[in-house]
């Protein structure tokens, strides 16, 4: 793989235009925009029902220059799946030339992916299309108002999980649906974010020499429901890293791979969760053990991905405990 | 052309085969299991050059059916009941986007209680999603309509998915000698697939399908959708009479049994209408002038050519093998009641419904019906809507 330039990204088209209608400052674009650099052949999208899909393509507007469908929420894998299908058919029949490379993506939210679209995704890992799905995930239903998921933290105030007088947000804590897509034994499943988009691309392009299903979950804040301002979503996404709310790892072909620690760099998650208004009310005296709980559960993660990493990788072992100074 | 002995179910297996759609999606579900278990093996010999995707529910299987056809290719799947049930959503999304999807309905009564047998629940259910409607009487209409139905639904006029449907177990189990046209003859009426203006694969032109249409907008498309009804009537009579020419057997709207100058009628879809055939014929020897229509288009309804066909009798009734709870009749009554009302005159109409679930109706059941018929011309019905073949 080609060193990735990012003088040589900026000049490729942008697929995902400018004027799409999403908010200001939504990282989902980002994503959408920085999956797509990485690929040179002709992509097709399957895209879920959610903010990505409406707002994109308000008829008679689309905002992407490349062949997409949206058909529901729950079944971006599903549709997807019959799109790569017509192509193998086509090609073996001789109905479209031998040589025509086209990369099949499916794009879904969190609540279109680790919810009500999981039974799709499982299907269309299991079956073995050649395709790529990717969520974005925002932690909410952000699209019909921020309502929780199971990708949404422990603790978040959303509309259907509100900080009340005797609940103080979401009681469980997140579904690991990156872990649950590896559990298919597929050959490449990765976790992402926009703040580091080499690592991001890097990801793609080796998806895309891949052939076969591949899963990639990709944090996406949304300033709407997370509660924050318009220009922080890279830093947000920075910090769910450096907190180790979202380790950057990939296992490719069983090999798993942290690709990213923090280090130096790692923080308390409360540096990540401060600047969040869904996560206000932890901050209160009375909240101090919800804190702690949700400090817990980020690292018992990190402790159980830096696991995969070392079993993979006997001689450059990573120590989980590593950069925790405070 | 040669006579075989097969079940409904082979014979819209062997449809496909000869048919030989691009991409065909499969989950099981009692009693269409065996059309897509026996397209499998024909998949697995290499007979048809299909993509199998073998999805995880129903809802999947129209998904990857919608994925596939926008993809630009011929489409084709089976279900039944509950597995229409799931479907329901992408029924719509199917027809909303214009997409020639064939879909072989085995009909079986839907939950609850649970049961396999047949009735037209799950068909009726779906009959407002835009899809085309054609019914089949026996495992011949059935093989015929699915060959049909494809030419129908990709026929440039309209695009629009079909659904082709034939009684759960009384058909689709029941061994039957049938006519099958040769492998080449079918692939030569059915054609190169042509069914989708702007396919997802031509990546030179990309196409955004599937787009938000707000207030808008959102109304005309269905208006769209509308109209490619109305065109879908001459369609299907247009197929219907050029698949007579090449097997002998020409296809309408309906059928209409010993109707020309019947006094008392009745109205049956599917498998019922043979049975009803029998009484016409023992009421015609007993000089009375019975007759039957069967619809076989349910959705475009042709409701002025059953309103014309009708328009002689004195009474009628229409036999729903569903019922639509609170409604004043079941489906097929409340169409065909409405088709009547412009006429000058109308015959005098009763519902009964029968058979959900798969209860026998008996040639008694319906000499019943013939005696109650006679009767309500002077002195009008007792009852405008009720059950038979149901214990008291
Ligand atoms: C079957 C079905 N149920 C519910 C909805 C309503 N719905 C539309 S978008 C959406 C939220 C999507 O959430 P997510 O997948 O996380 O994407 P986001 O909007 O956050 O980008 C919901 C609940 C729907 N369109 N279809
Ligand atoms: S609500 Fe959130 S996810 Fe949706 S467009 Fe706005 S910022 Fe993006
Ligand atoms: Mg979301």
């Amino acid at each position: 793989m080609a060193a990735i330039k990012l003088k040589e990204l900026s000049k490729k088209p942008d697929l995902l235009t400018g004027g799409h209608r999403m908010c200001a400052g939504c990282g989902a674009p980002i994503v959408v925009r920085q999956v797509l650099m990485a690929i040179d052949e002709p992509v097709i999208i399957s895209n879920a029902t959610g903010c990505l899909e409406v707002a994109t393509t308000i008829y008679p507007y689309t905002a992407w220059k490349l062949p997409w469908i949206h058909s529901a929420f729950e079944n971006a894998a599903a549709t997807i799946s019959g799109v790569e299908a017509m192509y193998q058919s086509l090609k073996r029949q001789g109905k479209i030339p031998a040589d025509q490379k086209i990369k099949f993506l499916a794009f879904g939210g969190d609540g279109g992916t680790y919810d009500i679209g999981l039974q799709a995704l499982s299907g269309a890992l299991e079956r073995g299309h050649d395709f790529m799905y990717v969520c974005y995930d925002n932690g909410a239903y952000m699209n019909t108002g921020i309502q929780r998921s199971s990708a949404t933290p422990f603790g978040a105030d959303t509309t259907t999980s509100p900080a009340g007088k005797v609940l103080q947000g979401k009681t469980q804590k997140r579904k690991d649906l990156t872990r649950i897509a590896l559990a298919h034994g597929v050959p490449f499943v990765a976790q992402a974010s926009p703040h580091n988009w080499k690592d991001l691309i890097t990801k793609v392009q080796k998806a895309m020499s891949i052939e076969g299903p591949k899963f990639m979950n990709i944090i996406a804040p949304c300033n709407r429901g997370w509660r924050t301002q318009t220009n922080d979503a890279i830093a947000l996404s920075k910090l769910a890293v450096d907190t180790c709310f979202w380790p950057l790892y990939e296992v490719v072909n069983g090999v798993a791979t942290v690709t990213y620690n923090p280090k130096k760099n790692r923080r308390p998650i409360v540096e990540w969760l401060k600047p969040q208004g869904r996560f206000k009310h932890l901050f209160k005296p009375e909240n101090e053990w919800m804190l702690a709980k949700f400090q817990e559960l980020v690292d018992e993660n990190w402790r159980s991905v830096v696991g995969m990493h070392n079993a993979s990788h006997p001689g450059e072992t990573i120590d989980p405990e590593e950069g925790k100074s405070w | 052309m040669k006579k075989v002995a097969m079940t409904g179910n082979v014979a819209v297996a062997n449809a496909m085969r000869q048919i030989n759609p691009d991409v065909c999606a499969a989950y099981p579900i009692t009693p269409s299991t065996e059309i897509m278990q026996q397209f499998s093996t024909f998949v697995a010999n290499g007979q048809v050059d299909t993509e199998l995707v073998t999805v995880e529910s129903e809802h999947s299987a129209m998904s990857a059916c919608i994925g596939a056809a926008a993809a630009g290719g011929r489409v084709m799947n089976a279900t039944s009941a509950n597995g229409l049930a799931l479907m329901w959503e992408m029924l719509y999304i199917a027809a909303g986007n214009r997409l020639p999807i064939v879909l072989s309905c085995v009909n079986r009564a839907l939950s609850a209680p649970i049961n396999i047998h047949c009735d037209h629940s799950d068909s009726m259910g779906a009959r407002d999603s835009g899809w085309v409607q054609i019914y089949a009487e026996n495992a011949q209409e059935a093989y015929d309509n699915t060959i049909q139905a494809v030419r129908i639904g990709e026929h440039p006029d309209i695009h629009l998915p079909v659904m082709s449907c034939m009684d759960g177990f009384i058909i689709s189990h029941s061994i039957e000698n049938l006519d099958l046209l040769d492998d080449q003859q079918v692939r030569d009426f059915v054609g190169p697939y042509n069914g989708t203006a702007y396919p997802l694969l031509d990546v030179a032109n990309p196409v955004t399908y599937g787009a938000l249409h707000l207030q808008d907008y959102y109304i005309e498309s269905r208006r769209q959708l509308h109209e490619a009804h109305k065109r879908a009537k001459n369609v299907v009579i247009e197929v219907g009479r050029e698949y007579g020419k090449l097997s002998g057997r020409s296809y309408g709207l309906f059928e209409t049994y010993k109707m020309d100058d019947a006094e008392i009628g009745l109205i049956a879809l599917n498998s019922a209408a043979g049975t009803a055939k029998v009484v016409v014929d023992e009421f015609r020897a007993k000089g009375i002038k019975a007759g039957l229509l069967k619809p076989r288009l349910f959705r475009p309804f042709p409701y002025l050519e059953i309103a014309d066909a009708l328009k002689g009798l004195k009474a009628l009734c229409v036999l729903d093998r569903a019922d639509s709870f609170g409604a004043a009749g079941g489906p097929l009554f409340i169409e065909v009641r409405s088709a009547l009302y412009d006429l000058q005159k109308r015959p005098v109409t009763i519902n009964k419904i029968f058979g959900l679930g798969g209860r026998d109706l008996g040639l008694d059941d319906l000499r019943k019906v013939f005696e109650e018929l006679t009767t309500i011309v002077d002195k009008g019905p007792k009852s405008l809507y009720e059950y038979i073949t149901v214990r008291e």
